[in-house]
C-alpha cells in the first residue's frame, strides 16, 4: 500500500509531512510513495532532520486514494474531530 | 489552602530554570530526543498526536481564584483558549509550544503551581476527596496528609526513578470519592477503637491492561509513622518490582504476585528498619503547621434553610448540590459535562468566570474532581440561586452531577498518541442520547467511564458501564464492560463480549440501560441490579440487535 511520511516539528510540536526532501504542514501537499523503497529512502533522509533537531518522531503511514487508511492519521491530519476550531482543519 | 514557604517557592523557581536550561540545550541540539525525554516527562510535558501536551499539577485538586486566573491566562496566551481537567484532578493543555513551556512554568510558579511529577516513573500528583473539609461523614480533612505526602515525595532521591509510576490517593470518608482501591497505594484516614486517628493503608490497585483492586496491608498506622510506612512500601517496590517488562512493572503486579501475606511481611520488615533508624518521624509540630493551612473557613452560624425547589434552579440544586457538614451550607458540583460537550474541557472565559465567582461570594477555593468536574466546597444555601444564575451565564450549570450524562472519558484518539479509538465522540453521543433530564433521574446513579485504549485513563474498568476503545485494522471498535465501581464497593467491570462498531456502541448502551429499567427492583440502582442478576440479561440485551440481524 502507498505511504506518506510524517513527524512533529521540535520547536512547537506541529505535525509535518514530507514533501520533496523537506517538510510541509498539510497532508494535501505530502508526497505519496507508491513503492516501499522510495518510502524507506524518504524515511532514511528524514533521520537527518532528526539528527539536526528539526523534527522528532518521524514515521511512515499508509494512504489510499490520497487519504490515510487509519482513523488516527485522518485525525492527526485534520485536528480533533470534536473541535473543528483547532488543528489544521481550523486553517482551511 | 496550602501556601508555599520560602523553600517551596525557591524549589519550584529553581526547577523551572533548570528545565529552561534543558529546553535551550534541546533546541540548540546539545541534547537529542532520547536524552531530553526524561527531563520533559518529569516536568509534565508529553508529545501527543497533534502537538505537545503540558499537564499541570493540581495537588489534591485544590485551586484558588488567582490560580484559576493564571490557568485562564495560559490558555489564552500560550494555548488555544481552553484547558482540560483530567481524571486525576490535574489540568492539561493540548497545544503548547516547546519553546514556550519554560515561560509557562515560570508563570505558573508565580501562583504556586507547577508540572513536576505529572508524568514519568515517579510518585505522581497525590489525589484526594473533592469534598474534603466539607463532607459530613469524614473523619478529618484529608488534605494535610496529602500535602505532607506531596512534600515528602517531591523529587524524593530514592523514588524519582521507579520501575513505573506510583499513584497515591488519600481519603477520610467512608464514602470513597477517590477511587482509592484502584491506586498503587491508598491512605484511608480512620479512627480506631480508642478514638485515635491513624491510617489504613492499601497497596496494589491499578487500572491499565491488568486491573487489580488493592488490598489492605496495614489496618492502623499511627500518625507520626505515615511517611515511614509509605517509604517502606516504595522501598519494597523499588527493590522487588519488575523492570524488565513495562506492562508488569507497576506495584500491582508485585503485590498480587507475592500475595498479601508476603507483601505485608516485606513492608513490615522495611518499616521496622526505617522506624529503628528514626529518620522519618513526622513531629506533631510539623503536622500542625501543615494542618493550619487547611483550617476551615469561618463558617457563619446560619439557620437551617430549605433548599430552592422547582424549575431549572430546583433541578440543579437536586443534582448538583450535596449535604455539607455545617448547617446552612451546601457543596456545589459544577458540571463540566454539558450535553454533547467534551467532558472536562473548560474555556479561558469559564476559568476566569469561576475565579470571579469565588471572589464575589467570598469562597476561598475550588476543587477539581477525578470525575472531571469542579466543586465549590462551602456555599451558603442562600447564595445558591445567585450562583446558579452566574453558572448559567458561563454555560456551567448543567444539572447532571452523578447522572448518566455525567460520564468521564479520556482524550482518546482525538488528542492522545497512545489511543486506539476516540472516546470523546462516544461520550458526546451517549450524552445526547440520554439528554432528557426526567429520563436521567429515572435511571438514577449510573456511572459510565470511557477509555480510548487499554491504558484506562478513562477508568473504564471502574465504570458501572465501562467502554474501551480498540483498534481493528485501523477501524475503531468498542468493548462494553459492566459491573465496575470505583467507590467503597469497588469492583472491576467484566467485558460483555465482542466489540461494537462506532455506530453501534451507543445503541448497545441504551439497550443495557433499558434492560436495567425493566429488571430493577424498586429503588435498586444499576450496579446493584447487575450484581443481583449477573451479566447474562444485560449481555442478551446488548447483543440483541446482532442476534436479530443473524436471524
Amino acid at each position: 500500500m502507498a505511504q506518506s511520511l510524517t513527524a512533529n516539528r521540535l520547536i512547537d510540536g506541529v505535525v509535518l509531512y514530507w514533501r520533496g526532501g523537506d517538510w510541509v504542514e498539510t497532508l494535501a501537499e505530502a508526497d505519496v510513495f507508491a513503492e516501499p523503497q522510495t518510502a524507506d529512502a524518504a524515511f532514511a533522509a528524514a533521520k537527518d532532520f532528526v539528527a539536526r533537531n528539526v523534527v522528532v518522531n518521524p514515521y511512515l503511514f499508509e494512504v489510499k486514494d490520497g487519504r490515510p487508511v487509519s482513523e488516527r492519521e485522518i485525525i492527526r491530519a485534520a485536528g480533533p474531530s470534536v473541535r473543528q476550531d483547532v488543528g489544521k482543519q481550523a486553517d482551511v | 489552602m496550602y501556601r508555599y514557604d520560602e523553600f517551596d517557592a525557591a524549589f519550584v523557581r529553581e526547577r523551572t530554570e533548570q528545565f529552561r536550561f534543558q529546553v535551550e540545550r534541546r533546541l540548540k541540539g546539545e541534547l537529542n530526543e532520547d536524552q531530553f525525554k526524561p527531563f520533559r516527562l518529569m516536568n509534565g510535558l508529553y508529545l501527543q498526536l497533534h502537538a505537545y501536551m503540558l499537564r499541570v499539577a493540581v495537588p489534591y485538586g485544590t485551586l484558588s481564584a488567582p490560580q484559576l486566573r493564571m490557568l485562564a491566562h495560559i490558555a489564552r496566551k500560550y494555548d488555544k483558549g481552553y484547558g482540560h481537567f483530567t481524571t486525576r484532578q490535574n489540568i492539561q493543555y493540548n497545544w503548547p509550544k516547546l519553546k514556550d513551556v519554560p515561560d509557562i512554568l515560570a508563570e505558573l510558579a508565580t501562583v504556586e503551581m507547577h508540572a513536576i511529577q505529572t508524568s514519568g516513573n515517579c510518585i505522581r500528583n497525590v489525589t484526594s476527596d473533592h469534598f474534603a473539609g466539607a463532607a459530613a461523614e469524614e473523619v478529618e480533612d484529608p488534605r494535610p496528609v496529602a500535602e505532607l505526602i506531596r512534600q515528602w515525595s517531591s523529587l524524593h532521591p530514592e523514588f524519582s526513578f521507579l520501575g513505573r509510576k506510583f499513584k497515591i490517593a488519600v481519603t477520610a470518608s467512608p464514602h470513597d470519592r477517590t477511587a482509592l482501591r484502584y491506586h498503587d497505594a491508598g491512605v484511608e484516614i480512620v479512627q480506631n477503637g480508642d478514638g485515635r486517628i491513624g491510617y489504613r493503608i492499601s497497596v496494589g490497585g491499578g487500572m491499565g491492561r491488568t486491573p487489580y483492586l488493592s488490598y489492605v496491608v496495614a489496618e492502623f498506622i499511627e500518625k507520626p509513622d505515615l511517611l515511614a510506612y509509605l517509604e517502606a512500601i516504595l522501598r519494597v517496590f523499588n527493590e522487588s518490582g519488575r523492570r524488565d517488562n513495562i506492562y508488569k512493572a507497576r506495584i500491582k503486579i508485585l503485590a498480587h504476585t507475592l500475595g498479601a501475606t508476603a507483601m505485608r511481611e516485606r513492608i513490615e520488615r522495611e518499616f521496622g528498619e526505617i522506624k529503628a533508624a528514626g529518620s522519618l518521624d513526622v513531629p506533631e509540630t510539623e503536622r500542625a503547621r501543615i494542618e493550619a493551612y487547611f483550617a476551615p473557613p469561618a463558617f457563619e452560624d446560619l439557620p437551617d434553610m430549605a433548599l430552592p425547589q422547582g424549575g431549572a434552579l430546583g433541578d440543579w440544586v437536586t443534582s448538583n448540590t450535596h449535604p455539607h457538614r455545617v448547617r446552612g451550607y451546601r457543596i456545589v458540583t459544577i458540571s463540566l459535562k454539558p450535553i454533547g460537550g467534551v467532558p472536562g474541557d473548560i474555556s479561558h472565559e469559564q476559568l476566569d468566570g469561576v475565579a470571579e465567582l469565588l471572589d464575589d461570594f467570598a469562597l476561598d477555593e475550588l476543587r477539581a474532581s477525578h470525575e472531571q468536574n469542579l466543586v465549590l466546597p462551602h456555599v451558603r444555601i442562600e447564595d445558591l440561586p445567585a450562583i446558579f444564575e452566574r453558572l448559567t451565564v458561563l454555560g456551567l450549570a448543567t444539572p447532571n452531577a452523578g447522572l448518566i450524562t455525567d460520564l468521564i472519558c479520556c482524550p482518546g484518539l482525538d488528542y492522545c498518541d497512545l489511543a486506539n479509538a476516540r472516546s470523546i465522540t462516544i461520550a458526546q453521543e451517549i450524552s445526547k442520547r440520554f439528554a432528557d433530564l426526567a429520563r436521567q433521574h429515572d435511571i438514577g446513579d449510573l456511572k459510565i467511564k470511557i477509555s480510548g485504549c487499554i491504558n484506562a485513563c478513562g477508568h473504564h474498568h471502574a465504570g458501572h458501564i465501562g467502554i474501551l476503545g480498540v483498534d481493528k485494522k485501523g477501524v475503531e471498535y468498542y468493548q462494553l464492560l459492566l459491573g465496575g465501581s470505583a467507590a467503597e464497593d469497588a469492583s472491576i467491570g467484566e467485558i460483555l463480549g465482542p466489540g461494537f462498531g462506532e455506530h453501534e456502541i451507543v445503541d448497545a448502551v441504551e439497550r443495557v440501560v433499558e434492560a436495567y429499567l425493566t429488571l430493577r427492583q424498586p429503588g435498586e440502582r444499576f450496579l446493584a441490579t447487575t450484581r443481583r442478576l449477573g451479566l447474562e440479561p444485560f449481555r442478551s440485551a446488548a447483543y440483541e440487535e446482532q442476534r436479530h440481524g443473524a436471524d
